[in-house]
């Protein structure tokens, strides 16, 4: 019985949240195997081999699998998953695009975005978006499973040599083809990653007023959020908004200005190690979540809030 | 063309979910049910695309109990020509979804197959992918534009990084982001016009399709409760707060 890890690179390096992703699968089954696709992604392999979690690297290429098109790589992945019971990846865009056409096939019921893993079968994910947790147990033969990767920490990445094992590659898909990727080029963190996140709501009064959010977002190294409100009023567009319709953070520290806490934005960000409310409201629900809570005028509040920052020695990055 | 739009009735976001005492499910009964956020972007962009004059026939479809024609009636509402319901009881898993569509996309042979990106009760976001292996047809997930071109979508897709572009031949999956489109909302004279439209109504087992789980739903329960917090008096304290106790920053 051996586990198979569908890795994600960009053909020159191992995308981080597959660090996460080997950590849990290698609490399913320590006989952990990864399978790496792609062009001229033989660094990617050299890398591979050297994580200690990994006792074999099964390494494929072909031009067409370059852009990581889920049509081209799940046969692949069906094909070599015959020596394994268990296929696993991130739950990021990759592996949600991916692991179901692979689950598919296989004809698996998948178990997506699990959050710990209770045995080789069963398996803890939460639903209705984080609501709620549920325990759930695997009946099919072969197990096709995405990790949340932030509820699990990055592996090992050096002291290990796994061999490297040459995979054949398989026929193209003719009907589907990538054109381009446009990579966010932003100076700020990325939500879904960030360590720091502080996110606005209907209290910010217009978009305009985002810029007492932007400065301290700059001192403190910051995600920008908003709340559904936010965006439907306009303010920032949607790419921002945190909640269950939008992005589910679990930054250290979450910071919320004037947002009341509707049931649909908790749910995005309720796991967040330390949250701050800030909300002229005293009554806001927000503050029932809230570690540290103030009850201010946000105008007030987010200037001071800078000034107080620029007094500290440091601050962490 | 012919865009097959696949919907769900699942308990409205706006809604504060209460797990069940035995811990066997979430509370469904007296709670207000909607169609799943993402699924009325996909309905209004088929929508769009038939006023627009490329699409000549909407057919909407949803797999679940009987109550669950009311999500079906309202996407004839906003515009769907004719409704399917597919019934079955329990939990449907996707697998079992995907499934039935395949069954349905064999008799009503649509170009297009739109659907949300994922509902908002499980959290699977695994039956647009799924459907696309079983009919062997390309995949655009999480699409954030659509343009139709002869024979092919390009698809601009929402991924981690930013945004994807590909091109995808028809006959062709897409499952929808929310940055889509803005859904419309059924007028009432339109409401009233949508209980005239045609709705079938079909079983799964009907189909051959076993809609049996595969998976067993051992427990549900309630996430950690967070401990309750302190208010702060000023902006100083909260700083000094999280630099010295929380050590956040």
């Amino acid at each position: 019985m051996s586990s198979l890890l569908i890795a994600e690179h960009n053909n020159k390096e191992i995308k981080s949240f597959t660090l996460n992703a080997i950590t849990a699968a290698s609490q399913i089954d320590n006989d952990l195997h990864v399978l790496l696709i792609g062009n001229n992604c033989g660094e990617v392999a050299k890398s591979l081999s050297e994580i200690p979690a990994i006792k074999k690297v099964l390494h494929v290429e072909a031009p067409y699998y370059e852009n990581y098109l889920a049509e081209n790589f799940a046969p692949l992945i069906v094909k070599v998953s015959e020596n394994y019971t268990h296929i696993v990846s991130s739950a990021n865009t990759f592996g949600k695009n991916l692991m179901p056409r692979v689950a598919a096939l296989l004809d698996t019921s998948q178990i997506s975005d699990i959050i710990k893993v209770i045995s080789s079968d069963t398996f803890l994910r939460p639903i209705y978006a984080g609501n709620a947790f549920a325990t759930v147990k695997s009946n099919d033969a072969k197990k096709c499973i995405t990790i949340r990767p932030t509820s699990f920490e990055p592996c090992e990445i050096t002291g290990g040599s796994a061999p490297i094992e040459k995979v054949e590659s398989m026929e193209e898909f003719s009907q589907s083809k990538f054109i381009k990727r446009e990579e966010v080029k932003s100076d700020r963190p990325e939500l879904g990653t960030a360590r720091v996140v502080i996110s606005g709501g209907r209290g910010m009064q217009n978009g305009e007023n985002f810029k007492l959010i932007n400065a301290v977002a700059d001192k403190l190294n910051a995600a920008i959020g908003a709340s559904r409100a936010a965006v439907d009023a306009g303010y920032i567009s949607n790419e921002h908004q945190v909640g269950q319709t939008g992005k589910v953070v679990v930054p250290d520290l979450y910071i919320a200005v004037g947002i009341s806490g509707a049931i649909q934005h908790l749910a995005g960000m309720k796991e967040s190690k330390i949250i701050v409310a800030i909300n002229k409201d005293g009554e806001a629900p927000i503050f029932s979540v809230a570690d540290y809570g103030l009850e201010a005028d946000l105008f007030e509040a987010l200037p001071q809030l800078l000034e107080e920052l620029n007094k500290l020695n440091t601050i962490q990055k | 063309m012919k865009i097959l739009v696949a919907v769900k009735r699942v308990i409205d976001y706006n809604v504060q979910i209460r797990v069940k005492e035995d811990g066997t499910g979430v509370v469904t009964d007296n709670v207000k049910m909607s169609s799943n956020p993402p699924d009325d972007n996909a309905i209004e962009e088929a929508v769009k695309i038939k006023e627009s004059g490329k699409a000549s026939e909407i057919i909407a479809i949803t797999v679940g109990e009987e109550k669950s024609q009311e999500t079906v009636r309202k996407a004839l509402a906003v515009g769907a020509d004719r409704g399917i319901l597919v019934k079955a009881e329990g939990i449907i898993e996707p697998l079992a979804v995907a499934k039935v569509l395949q069954k349905i996309v064999d008799k009503e042979k649509p170009d297009l197959v739109f659907m949300g990106k994922q509902a908002i009760d499980d959290d699977c976001n695994q039956t647009g992918q799924m459907l696309s292996a079983l009919l062997n047809w390309p995949q655009a997930t999480f699409a954030s534009k659509i343009e139709i071109k002869d024979k092919a979508l390009e698809v601009t897709r929402e991924i981690d990084e930013g945004l994807e572009t590909i091109e995808v031949n028809i006959p062709a999956i897409v499952t929808c982001d929310l940055r889509l489109n803005e859904p419309r909302y059924a007028s009432l004279p339109n409401i009233m016009k949508a209980k005239k439209k045609p709705l079938e109504i079909l079983n799964a087992s009907d189909l051959g399709v076993d809609t049996a789980p595969r998976v067993q739903q051992i427990k549900v329960e309630e996430p950690p409760k967070r401990k309750a917090g302190i208010k702060v008096a000023n902006v100083a304290e909260l700083v000094n707060k999280l630099k010295n106790e929380a050590k956040v920053i």
